[in-house]
């Protein structure tokens, strides 16, 4: 690879951006490491005087029952809402009804309806039916609110299927449920990976819903409980940066090591060959 | 009695009549094909039959039943399709087994008959293996099995030999052919290939544009084309079409080309004295066109003079194109001809085989008694 004066150029910018882009974690990482007489916004940009991960004991001991919950909320919802979706998108490609495309635009126009003017009646929906400030009703609610993406996805993927192969399957006897059960989904798996990655993240790192929902700081998950980490008069700066890394450790987790099959999930076809 | 019967079936996508009033009823063990030039509503045929596209008017019946509502998989048929439509994360034996397991047959049975299928298909080495692991002629023989195990009352075949190179699709026919002859069971088939049509057919249904053209044994169609669409269609390469006026008196009668007048023979004369004077079609296909250096004996020939345009080689003849004062046509001759692009040659066409076509109902002009 030869270093033309263009190249030069480019990978400089490139890495300009890339240390722009992970200021925030390094300092993120380095306030987390400094005791707190050490810290100061002055000195934001200074190495810790030591490696001393006290900061993080302790964030971790507020943080880890608030861990918990996300977990125990993420994964249902991310499983439930994957399944929606993959359904939906099986019945909007491969079973066509009469109003299928419009009800789709509907389906879709959910996504561009912001959070936040659904609050007020998401807080009513949920207290009717008993769900409100459990985590649960978080759950519900972001099955729900996955569903327009989590359809799109799949409805894309699906399409990608030949319709012989349903057609095939119709003639050989099996049920609307059947073919889904025994043809689409066993080719579905990078569907799944795409749409359990998206939702797993965006469910995990959400504020609005989790702070809406759930009051009582016992059930809240970390999202909520990071920023209840703030004291109202003085900030514990090296516990806060540390509880912000502890808290967004998983997502990271995920992008560093399923990264790869997102992007393949991405570009795959349903079948090779 | 396993017939199929089309009543006045019509299909209609929103503005677009794919099929159009099809009446046609297919008897038991019919090796019938479908064909026609792309969108002319063949494969929407079969699709109606096989319960994949509902109907917008008429009736279709497989045996006695009427099947308009009857879910696909209760018709009791079998579909073999253009992409095979194998499931790509079975093997070979559970793609094969999948109907039968669907239809609740046991297991004993399920095996036998897969093995048998797999005997007839030449597969048995490959039943462990998935479809992306095998070539496109083994994948169409496990296409092939999963409709023989069904043992269905009706075969329905959607352009299965249109992904194969030309060797295999040869082979494969024959292979069809025989299978239709061993299984005893109706195939309905359509392709837009008219090579396959004449090879394998029983009876050969022409479509165009939804509408039915012609239905009848391949000889029929090939020596008594109905219209000009079915004579042009049915054989390769295709007939001539000479724009003529019928002029003379009708024990002398010549149709008149423009570049070349041809006289009549006497037995054709009787069909065409309505058209006296009129316009008419005329078909003459290649291979009754001959080199007049190698005459062919029995035939009453007319010369005629053109230029050659373009020679093709194609080994055991040779195809001349040919063009006469701007009307251009083929012939098919001797392989020994002396003809070369750009001189001019004598050909002889024989008018024993001749077809002449109304020129406003593009309908034929019965000349000879019925075939």
């Amino acid at each position: 690879m030869t270093l033309s004066p263009t190249r030069i150029a480019i990978y400089t910018l490139l890495f300009a951006f890339a240390a722009l882009y992970l200021l925030p974690i390094y300092v993120l990482v380095v306030t987390g490491m400094k005791s707190f007489t050490e810290v100061g916004l002055d000195r934001m940009w200074n190495f810790p005087s030591g490696l001393r991960f006290d900061s993080f004991q302790e964030a971790f001991d507020s943080l880890s029952k608030n861990m918990g919950n996300s977990f125990r909320m993420v994964i249902p919802a991310t499983i439930a809402s994957c399944f929606v979706g993959s359904i939906n998108g099986y019945i909007l490609t491969k079973w066509k009804f009469p109003g299928s495309d419009i009800f789709f635009f509907f389906l879709l126009f959910g996504m561009f309806i912001p959070y936040q003017s659904i609050l007020i009646p998401l807080v009513q929906t949920l207290q009717h039916i008993h769900l409100y400030g459990s985590l649960w009703g978080l759950v519900l609610t972001h099955i729900i609110y996955g569903i327009p993406i989590t359809t799109l996805i799949f409805r894309n993927y699906y399409a990608g299927v030949p319709t012989e192969l349903v057609e095939a399957a119709k003639i050989d006897g099996a049920s609307i449920i059947g073919i889904y059960t025994r043809i689409l989904f066993p080719l579905s798996l990078p569907g799944f990976v795409v749409v359990a990655i998206w939702q797993f993240t965006s469910i995990w790192n959400d504020f609005l819903f989790a702070s809406t929902v759930t009051s009582n700081p016992n059930t809240q998950p970390v999202t909520v409980a990071l920023n209840n980490l703030a004291g109202s008069y003085i900030v514990q700066w090296n516990v806060q940066m540390a509880g912000a890394l502890i808290a967004a450790l998983p997502t990271l987790l995920i992008y560093v090591f399923l990264g790869r099959f997102f992007m393949r999930g991405l570009t795959a076809g349903a079948l090779r060959g | 009695m396993t017939r199929v019967f089309y009543e006045h079936v019509t299909k209609r996508f929103g503005d677009v009549v794919a099929v159009n009033d099809l009446t046609l009823e297919i008897p038991d063990k019919e090796f019938l094909v479908l064909v026609g030039p792309s969108g002319c509503g063949k494969s929407t045929a079969i699709r109606l039959l096989a319960g994949l596209e509902t109907l917008t008017e008429g009736d279709v019946y497989i045996g006695d039943r009427l099947v308009n509502h009857v879910p696909t998989k209760d018709r009791d048929i079998a579909m073999v399709f253009q992409s095979y439509a194998l499931y790509p994360h079975m093997s070979v034996v559970d793609n094969m087994a999948f109907g039968l397991r669907m239809h609740g047959t046991p297991r004993d049975e399920i095996r036998r008959r897969v093995r048998e299928a797999a005997q007839i298909l030449g597969i048995e080495d490959l039943l462990k293996r998935k479809p992306r692991q095998l070539s496109g002629g083994q994948r169409q023989r496990v296409a092939l099995g999963r409709a023989i195990v069904r043992e269905p009352a009706v075969f329905l075949f959607d352009e299965p030999l249109s992904n194969l190179d030309a060797k295999l699709r040869v082979q494969t026919r024959a292979e069809l052919s025989k299978l239709h002859e061993r299984l005893e069971t109706t195939f309905i088939y359509v392709t837009h290939d008219q090579v396959e049509a004449m090879t394998m057919a029983t009876r050969i249904a022409v479509l165009k544009d939804g509408l039915l053209q012609q239905v009848g044994t391949p000889e029929h169609l090939y020596f008594r084309p109905g219209n000009v669409f079915v004579a042009g269609f049915i054989g390769s390469p295709a007939m001539n079409f000479f724009d003529a006026t019928v002029r003379g008196e009708p024990e002398s009668f010549q149709l008149d080309t423009g570049p070349f007048q041809l006289p009549i023979p006497r037995e054709k004369a009787a069909g065409l004295l309505m058209y006296r004077g009129k316009k008419v079609v005329l078909g003459v296909r290649p291979e009754s066109i001959h080199d007049s250096d190698f005459p062919r004996s029995g035939v009453i020939p007319v010369q005629v003079q053109a230029a050659v345009d373009v020679l093709e080689l194609m080994g055991n003849e040779v195809l001349l194109h040919l063009v006469s004062d701007g009307v251009s046509f083929l012939a098919r001759v001797d392989q020994r001809t002396k003809a070369k692009p750009g001189r001019k040659i004598q050909v002889l066409f024989d008018l024993d085989e001749m077809h002449a076509f109304d020129a406003d109902t593009q309908q034929a002009i019965p000349l000879d008694k019925p075939f």
